[in-house]
């Protein structure tokens, strides 16, 4: 017994020896800094930083291979710690998400009919995976076994939702993932997104050119969460307000209800949850990510100029906006009258784009008070041009320039800024867009007694909205169609007596496939008028490069616009990027903020020295062509929510504001009619085993 | 020479410590539905089981069975190999960091991994010698490690297949490493 005991003490005696020589003897220098850096981390030893273990990420710190932000669960909080102990700058990254981009979930017909395997990677890899489109969610749950913080949970609906709470960015589920729908980014990297072919997208949403989550919103507003609505929309557009006023909603007409049905009237819906927003008294708050101590000049404050500060500020970039009239909003506010979009509303909206911290000066053009040098020697990073398309195109006919001839936007702007102008009994209006159109229901708020349309084509081939132009009837515009001007003939004071005119006929189709017209000899008419508008199109005004040297590369199109990339909105100076209309020519309001955000995109690529240069993929105006259907089944007719009207007695006599917002009731019962649709899938108002 | 061929043959392949033995089952479920860790694993084992197997043979020879201890034999040989694997882990470090690095996180784990005690206590009973007890030791770590790479490529396909729902997991793969181990009392006969 004595000797077990003894020999036991004397082995451990050996042993414990052995090793405290060797420690001494194999003695590896280590920075003491790696335990205290170890001491900082979160110790969970989850291997999301991509080291084996928090000891390991120390070494890595120490070692300079990592930075301070290596650990993801410790977050801002561990970064700062880490920081101190070494020295270092935290860095500014913001916290990653995940989030499962499709929604289709169990309305995907299972084609995997035996029991047994159980796992997405094991399905992708027998056939591929395909449930209905080729990219959707296989619905095994890969992602959730391997998320490590219980963050993501099997809606009923079939798909994985994430907990944004708890998850904390370490892309286990990304990796698992086999569809690649499941991807973790920071807010920053979602706002910049662009729309790919290999994404889910509904066909609205690929056709928006402000690239909208439509089905989302529309979702969100069907569940009653009004505000995830709001702010879903501001992932993408900032002038929601706006845009729900006056937005000609090209998504709607490739909605999937409307092959069947009326389309849904998404651009209502919209308006519905921004009218609510503004009138909660309460503004959502918007999150931006940390400031990167880059500046933006921003030339013109318009709609592509606003959206383009709005994502830079969100980015945590610095935007400032040089704005040459006296107000911000540019067409918003000095090209769209009143009763369309009234100041207030506008003001609001703008005042919540200049709450996050961006900067503004105004009534400074460019190449009068200040150009593009100034700009960058007071240390801007990069410069948006978003100038506009001010220059009214003339006719180029006799007696244009009599008294009583206005041009389009010239006549908005001045009636915007307020400026009294003597308005006739009876007016012309020359054009048949939506310039044209705002032009003659002014007039008639005005107190023209007799107000004309004058178009050369008929009423089909019009490029205003149908509804305006529907409006502009009921208030009593008469029309002339197929009506080309010749002359305007004045009276012996130079002030403007008749318009003279040809008629035409429609002849063969012309390149925009609207059939050409053509004059009919002889046919000379008279219009008997004091007062007459031209609003056949505008220019961007492009003379501030004359004057400018450092704009001497600048190139300029055909169409006195400036010439860009279409996606990345990088003109031929690579630190001036353009968008709106002063790169399009004039075109939609939601066209100029998508620019603005392209734009925005690759000035943080500029600013943040990356190569600038379009997603591999990108979809930019064009379809996903297996998502266009000809027909879509189970579809049970229900009729559109009616727009309700300011009756039109009321409005003609005043600017107060003709269109109305739904009543919550009908926008739910709208949102209702929305098949939530994504690539192939969506959700039939029948079902087929029904 | 022949003698040690053939005692290697019936260590790797006859009594293959995990299959015909049925020691050091945790490690090989848990370390088997990956190549690359299985592969890991396997390097660790040999060394640690070579060290093991020699170390436990001279404390046993000249210590234990000269004073009559033989029955401390477990307890002595926890406490010398824990020391001994302690004691490689920090001569690894100093001197060879690459082997160190390459190991990683195994070469702790296994310190006192059955499939580990069993060979040296194994060593014991057979009564070999010196040279046998090494060749030994190596070779049932060989064959731990065929094993383990083995079982690893099959797992690795097993995803795959159409598994019935209750049978999912780690119940397949213990009916699996069973069916493995009916093949490998097909070498029965051999020794």
């Amino acid at each position: 017994m004595v000797e077990a005991i003894l020999m036991m003490l004397g082995l451990g005696a050996v042993c414990g020896t052995i090793l405290g020589i060797a420690s001494k003897v194999f003695y590896v220098y280590e920075d003491p800094r790696i335990a205290e850096v170890e001491g900082c981390l979160a110790g969970a030893n989850c291997g999301a930083c991509g080291y084996a273990g928090c000891s390991a990420a120390a070494v890595a710190v120490v070692g300079g291979q990592a930075q301070a932000n290596v650990c993801i669960i410790g977050g801002p909080e561990s970064a700062q710690k880490v920081a101190a102990v070494m020295g270092l700058d935290p860095g500014t990254a913001e916290p990653l998400r995940s989030l499962n981009t499709c929604q289709g979930g169990k309305r995907a017909e299972d084609r995997f009919y035996y029991t047994g395997v159980k796992s997405c990677r094991a399905l992708a890899a027998f056939y591929g995976g395909k449930r209905v489109c080729h990219i959707g969610c296989l619905g095994y749950g890969d992602c959730i076994k391997a998320c490590k913080f219980d963050a993501i949970h099997m809606d009923p609906k079939g798909y994985p939702v994430v907990d944004e709470v708890k998850c904390v960015g370490c892309m286990a589920c990304e990796k698992a993932c086999p569809k690649e729908i499941i991807n973790v980014k920071s807010m920053s990297q979602r706002l910049l997104e662009l729309n790919c072919e290999e994404d889910a997208l509904a066909p609205c949403r690929q056709t928006c050119p402000a690239e909208i989550n439509i089905p989302q919103y529309i979702a969100q507003v069907r569940e009653g969460d009004y505000e995830g609505s709001v702010r879903t929309i501001r992932e993408r557009n900032p002038l929601l307000l706006a845009c729900g006023r006056v937005c000609p909603h090209p998504c709607e007409s490739y909605c999937r209800r409307g092959l069947e049905d009326e389309p849904v009237s998404i651009n209502q819906l919209k308006r519905f949850v921004a009218d609510l927003e503004m009138n909660s008294g309460k503004r959502y708050p918007i999150t931006c990510a940390p400031e990167t101590g880059k500046r933006v000049a921003i030339i013109g404050g318009g709609p592509a100029g606003l959206s383009c500060a709005y994502f830079l500020r969100r980015v945590g970039h610095h935007a400032t906006i040089y704005e040459a009239m006296p107000k911000l909003g540019g067409m918003l506010r000095y090209g769209i009258p009143e009763y369309r979009l009234p100041k207030k509303v506008l003001d609001w909206e703008i005042d919540g784009i200049l709450n996050l911290g961006v900067d503004y000066h105004t009534n400074v053009k460019l190449g009068v008070d200040f150009d593009v040098g100034s700009l960058v020697s007071a240390g801007y990073d990069a410069i948006f041009l978003s100038v506009g398309a001010w220059n009214d195109y003339n006719l180029n006919i006799d007696g244009e320039d009599l008294e009583g001839c206005f041009t389009g936007i010239d006549f908005l702007s001045r009636i915007g800024l307020g400026e009294k102008i003597t308005i006739g009994r009876r007016a012309a209006v020359i054009g048949g867009g939506n310039t044209a159109i705002d032009c003659v229901r002014t007039l008639i708020r005005l107190g023209a007694r007799e107000v004309y349309i004058v178009y050369r084509r008929t009423r089909r081939e019009m490029p205003a909205n149908a509804v305006e132009i529907d409006a502009a009837e009921h208030e009593g515009v008469k029309f002339h169609f197929l009506a080309a001007p010749v002359r305007v003939i004045g009276d012996e004071r130079g002030h403007v007596k008749q318009l003279e005119y040809l008629k035409m006929e429609l002849g063969e189709p012309d390149a925009s496939g609207r059939r050409r017209p053509v004059p009919i000899e002889g046919s000379e008419t008279r219009l008997d008028v004091d007062m007459l508008i031209t609003a056949i199109g505008q220019a961007p005004d492009v003379s501030f490069k004359s004057d400018v040297t450092r704009l001497k590369d600048l190139e300029i199109t055909r169409r006195r616009a400036i010439a860009h990339d279409p996606i990345t909105m990088q003109s031929a100076i690579p630190y001036i990027f353009t968008g709106g209309d002063a790169a399009t020519g004039a075109s939609l309001v939601i066209e100029a903020i998508g620019a603005g955000r392209r734009a925005a995109r690759s000035i943080n690529q500029y600013v943040t020295g990356q190569k600038v240069e379009a997603p591999p993929g990108v979809l930019y105006g064009r379809h996903i062509r297996e998502t266009l259907f000809e027909h879509v089944e189970g579809v049970r007719r229900k009729p559109r929510a009616k727009m309700p009207e300011l009756p039109v007695d009321e409005r003609i006599h005043s600017f107060a504001e003709a269109d109305l917002v739904l009543s919550e009731e009908s926008a739910v019962a709208e949102s209702q009619r929305c098949l939530s649709c994504c690539r192939l899938c969506y959700d039939p108002d029948v079902s087929k085993v029904a | 020479m022949g003698d040690y061929i053939v005692l290697a043959i019936s260590c790797i392949l006859v009594n293959n410590i995990l299959l015909a033995q049925y020691l050091g089952n945790c490690p090989f479920l848990g370390t088997s539905k990956k190549m690359e860790t299985a592969v890991g694993m396997a390097m660790a084992v040999v060394f640690v089981l070579v060290m093991a197997g020699v170390i436990t043979w001279i404390v046993n020879t000249y210590i234990l069975q000269k004073y009559d201890l033989v029955f401390l034999q477990t307890i002595a040989f926890i406490l010398v190999i824990a020391a001994l694997v302690q004691f490689v882990e920090m001569f690894l470090k100093k001197s060879i960091p690459a082997l160190y690095s390459g190991l990683g996180i195994f070469l702790p784990l296994i310190t006192t991994n059955c499939a580990v005690m069993g060979v040296c206590l194994i060593n014991m009973k057979e009564e070999y010698n010196f040279l046998q007890a090494l060749v030994a030791s190596f070779s049932y770590a060989v064959g731990y490690g065929l094993a383990l790479v083995l079982f690893a490529g099959i797992r690795e396909r097993i995803l795959l297949a159409r598994v019935p729902t209750p049978l999912q997991d780690t119940s397949i793969a213990l009916v699996t490493a069973g069916i493995l181990s009916l093949t490998f009392f097909a070498f029965k006969g051999m020794v």
